[in-house]
C-alpha cells in the first residue's frame, strides 16, 4: 500500500443513510478472486434492476459521475459484516476517500487498509457537501481538511488512522518488528495460564 | 486516577504486548477462527510466502457456504465446491484443525467454538465475521475483522487496536415470560440506534442479563455489532461455568482448578468507570419485530409502521419512505397485519438448542400457514434437537428440517428469499438484499418466527405460548 496526503478528485453523493455493506457489494460476489478486480460489483443491487439494467437516476451511474473518486454519504456508512471486499469494490471503482457522519467500526478499519480514507464530518457539513455533488473536491490529510470550491471543511480521522494512510504502513511488517517482545509474552503467558491453550492440543 | 477497571480493561491488559505511543497497542490473539469466507486472507499470507504463526490457535469451519441438503453427497454447485475445497487446502497446508463439511462437530463458527470448550473466559478471539462479538458472552474480548488483518493475525497470532470506549448497557428486572434475549437486543439498538454503540466495547450487565442461559448471553452479544459495538461482553459467572464443564476443548482437572480461580477475576470493579451507561428496565420489553431495512428499525409487536410524515427530521423520513418502499409496507398500518410469504429459524444468532426449543413449543401441535427453513446452528445441535424430538414437531408443522451453516442468514450457499418474498427471520440482519437480491426480512425471536408461521403474520407469541412454558 502506498501511502498519499492529498487527494484532489471528482465526488459523487449518495444520499442516503445505513449504507452498509451487504449494500456495498452483495455476499454472492465475493467468492471471486481480487485478481478480476471489485469494481463492477459496488452496489450492484442498488444500480442494477431486477433485470441487471442500471438504474437511471441512481447517483453513481450518472455520466456526471463518471471517474469519481470520493464519495459523500450520510450515516452510519459501511454498517454491518467485516467484508473487507466492501472496501475492495470502493478501491477498485477508484474511490480514494469516503466522506459520511459516522462510519461501520470494522468498515472504517479494513478502508484504511486499504488506503481508502474514511473521513468523518458533522451531520450539517455532510448535507452542504452532498448538495454540491457531483463536483470537485480537495482532500488533505495532513490538515485534516476537504476543500469544495469556496468551502473548508474539518474532518474527523484518529490519528493513529491518519498516520498509517499517509505513510502507507502495512501492519505485518510493523509487527515483525516486535517479534521478540511476542515470543516473550506467549512464553509468559503459558507459563502463568497454562489453561488458556487449548486442552489437548500441541504440548 | 482509579485502581478500578472494568471487565473489558482486565482482559485488554492481559493482551497489551506493546503499547504504541500513538495509542495503538499490539494484542495477543488467543484464538482465531477462519471459515471459507477466510481466502481474501490466505490468499495474502500467500503471496507474502509466510506460514500460520500458531496453528494450535488456529481452528477453522466449513459454515458460510455449505448447502444444508444433501449432506454426505458431492457439492454440485462448483464455486460453492471451490470454496469449501480451498478451505480444506489450506487446513492441510498450514496444519491447523478443521470442522469440516462432514465432520460431526460442524456448525457456524459462533455456535461451534463455545460448543467445543475453545471460547473461554479472559480470551481475546478474532474471525474474519462481525458477529464474532458473540464469544463475548463467556467474558471474551471477541470482534470481527477483516481480511487484511485477518491475515495479519494468521501471520503473527496479534492484531493492532486502539482502545474502544468503555460503555454498560445494565437491563434491571425480570424478563416477561414470552421475551427473549433478541427482544433485549433489538430494544437498546431501536432506542440508540445503529451507531449507538459505534466502536465501545459494551458490558451487559444487570439483574435480567445474569437470569440469562449461555444462549441468550450469546444472542445478546452477537447483535451488538447490529448496535455499532466492536463487542459486547457478560462477566462469566456459575452459568459460565457450568456451561464449560466437560466440553472438549476447555481445560479440565487441575488446568480447570486454576482457569476457575483467574476466571473469577474477571468483573468489573465496584467503582469501575464506564464511558457511557444505559439502563433499561427488562420487565417493560415486548416482543419486538423489525419494519425496515436496518436493525434500528425495530418497533413492539403491538405497534404500527411509522409514517414519514411524522419523522423528527428530513433524512429520517428519507430513509423511512425508502425502507417502507423497499419493504412494501403502508405507514400506519398495524405490524401484526404483516403478511409473511415463509420462516426462517437459523444462525448464529438463534440457532442453539434452546432457540429450537422455544420455536417448537409455539409449534407443537400446530401446522404452519407458510413454508419455512430450520436449519439448527450446528451438527450437534441438530443432534440433540433430534434426541429430544424437536424435529419431528418442526416437519409436522410442516417446516423443513435442515443441516448446520449460515443457511439463509447471508444466503451465500443458495438458500436464499425470493425477489420480493417477505420473511419471518430469526436471524440479525434485515438489510437489503441480505437474504437474496429483493427478499424483504423481518427479524425477531425464534418464538415469534415460529408464531408468524401458524398464524401466517408477524403476531404477538405469547398467547401462542400460553400453558406450554
Ligand atoms: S450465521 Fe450469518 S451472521 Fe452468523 S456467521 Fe453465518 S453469515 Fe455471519
Amino acid at each position: 500500500m502506498t501511502g498519499w496526503t492529498r487527494h484532489q478528485g471528482l465526488a459523487v453523493g449518495l444520499p442516503f443513510e445505513n449504507v452498509d455493506t451487504d449494500q456495498l457489494i452483495p455476499a454472492r460476489f465475493m467468492s471471486a478472486p481480487r485478481s478480476e478486480g471489485y469494481g463492477r460489483f459496488l452496489l450492484h443491487d442498488l444500480r442494477h434492476d431486477a433485470n441487471g439494467a442500471p438504474i437511471r437516476d441512481f447517483p453513481l451511474n450518472d455520466p456526471g459521475a463518471e471517474g469519481a473518486s470520493v464519495l459523500v454519504a450520510r450515516r452510519n456508512f459501511g454498517g454491518g459484516s467485516s467484508r473487507e471486499a466492501a472496501v475492495y469494490a470502493l478501491a477498485d471503482a477508484g474511490f480514494r476517500a469516503v466522506i459520511a457522519p459516522s462510519f461501520g467500526d470494522i468498515f472504517a478499519g479494513n478502508a484504511v487498509n486499504n488506503g481508502l480514507l474514511p473521513a468523518r464530518v458533522s451531520e450539517a457539513d455532510a448535507d452542504a457537501l452532498l448538495a454540491a455533488t457531483p463536483g470537485d473536491l480537495a482532500v488533505d490529510l495532513e490538515a485534516c481538511t476537504i476543500t469544495a470550491g469556496e468551502r473548508v471543511i474539518g474532518f474527523e480521522i484518529d490519528p493513529v488512522w491518519r498516520t498509517k494512510l499517509i505513510n502507507g504502513w502495512d501492519d505485518i511488517d510493523l509487527t515483525r518488528a516486535h517479534a521478540q517482545e511476542i515470543t516473550d509474552f506467549i512464553a509468559a503467558r503459558r507459563a502463568a495460564r497454562p489453561w488458556v491453550w487449548p486442552h489437548g492440543v500441541g504440548s | 486516577m482509579s485502581t478500578s477497571l472494568t471487565l473489558f480493561d482486565k482482559i485488554w491488559r492481559a493482551h497489551e504486548i506493546h503499547a504504541r505511543e500513538d495509542g495503538a497497542s499490539l494484542l495477543f490473539v488467543d484464538r482465531h477462527f477462519v471459515h471459507e469466507g477466510s481466502h481474501h486472507a490466505f490468499r495474502k499470507l500467500a503471496e507474502r510466502g509466510q506460514s500460520l504463526a500458531q496453528p494450535e490457535l488456529t481452528f477453522g469451519v466449513a459454515d458460510h457456504y455449505v448447502p444444508t441438503r444433501g449432506r454426505g453427497k458431492a457439492i454440485a454447485d462448483p464455486a460453492i465446491a471451490r470454496m469449501v475445497s480451498t478451505l480444506e487446502e489450506n487446513a492441510a497446508r498450514h496444519g491447523f484443525r478443521l470442522f469440516g463439511l462432514d465432520d460431526p462437530r460442524q456448525g457456524i463458527v459462533h455456535v461451534v467454538g463455545p460448543e467445543q470448550g475453545l471460547t473461554l473466559p479472559g480470551l481475546l478471539i478474532n474471525c474474519g465475521d462481525s458477529h464474532t462479538s458473540t464469544h463475548g458472552a463467556f467474558g471474551v474480548f471477541g470482534f470481527g475483522i477483516g481480511a487484511t488483518e485477518v491475515a495479519h493475525v494468521l501471520a503473527t497470532q496479534t492484531i493492532w487496536q486502539k482502545k474502544p470506549a468503555r460503555m454498560r448497557i445494565r437491563f434491571e428486572g425480570t424478563l416477561a415470560p414470552g421475551v427473549a434475549a433478541k427482544d433485549m437486543a433489538l430494544n437498546w439498538i431501536a432506542r440508540l440506534g445503529t451507531d449507538g454503540g459505534r466502536g465501545a466495547a459494551i458490558e451487559y450487565a444487570g439483574s435480567a442479563v445474569r437470569a440469562l442461559s449461555m444462549e441468550g448471553r450469546m444472542t445478546l452479544c452477537n447483535l451488538s455489532i447490529e448496535g455499532g459495538a466492536r463487542c459486547g461482553m457478560v462477566a462469566p459467572d456459575t452459568t459460565t461455568f457450568a456451561y464449560l464443564e466437560n466440553r472438549p476443548y476447555a481445560p479440565q482437572g487441575a488446568a480447570r482448578e486454576q482457569a476457575l480461580a483467574a476466571w473469577a477475576e474477571l468483573v468489573s470493579d465496584g467503582q469501575a468507570e464506564f464511558d457511557r451507561e444505559v439502563v433499561i428496565d427488562a420487565g417493560e420489553i415486548a416482543p419486538i419485530v423489525t419494519w425496515g431495512t436496518s436493525p434500528e428499525d425495530a418497533l413492539p409487536i403491538s405497534e404500527s409502521v411509522p409514517d414519514p410524515a411524522r419523522a423528527a427530521s428530513e433524512s429520517e423520513a428519507t430513509r423511512i419512505r425508502a425502507s417502507l418502499e423497499y419493504m412494501d409496507l403502508r405507514p400506519g398500518m398495524k405490524l401484526s397485519e404483516i403478511a409473511v410469504d415463509q420462516v426462517f429459524i437459523g444462525s448464529c444468532t438463534n440457532a442453539r438448542i434452546e432457540d429450537l426449543r422455544a420455536a417448537a413449543a409455539v409449534l407443537a401441535g400446530r401446522k404452519a400457514k407458510v413454508p419455512g427453513l430450520v436449519s439448527p446452528g450446528s451438527s450437534l445441535v441438530k443432534r440433540q434437537a433430534e434426541e429430544e424430538g424437536l424435529d419431528r414437531i418442526f416437519v409436522e408443522a410442516g417446516l423443513e428440517w435442515v443441516a448446520a451453516g449460515c443457511s439463509m442468514c447471508v444466503g451465500m450457499n443458495g438458500d436464499i428469499v425470493a425477489p420480493g418474498k417477505r420473511c419471518a427471520s430469526t436471524t440479525n440482519r434485515n438489510f437489503r438484499g441480505r437474504q437474496g437480491p429483493g427478499a424483504r426480512t423481518h427479524l425477531m425471536s425464534p418464538a415469534m418466527v415460529a408464531a408468524a408461521a401458524v398464524t401466517g403474520h408477524l403476531t404477538d407469541a405469547r398467547p401462542l405460548l400460553e400453558g406450554r412454558l
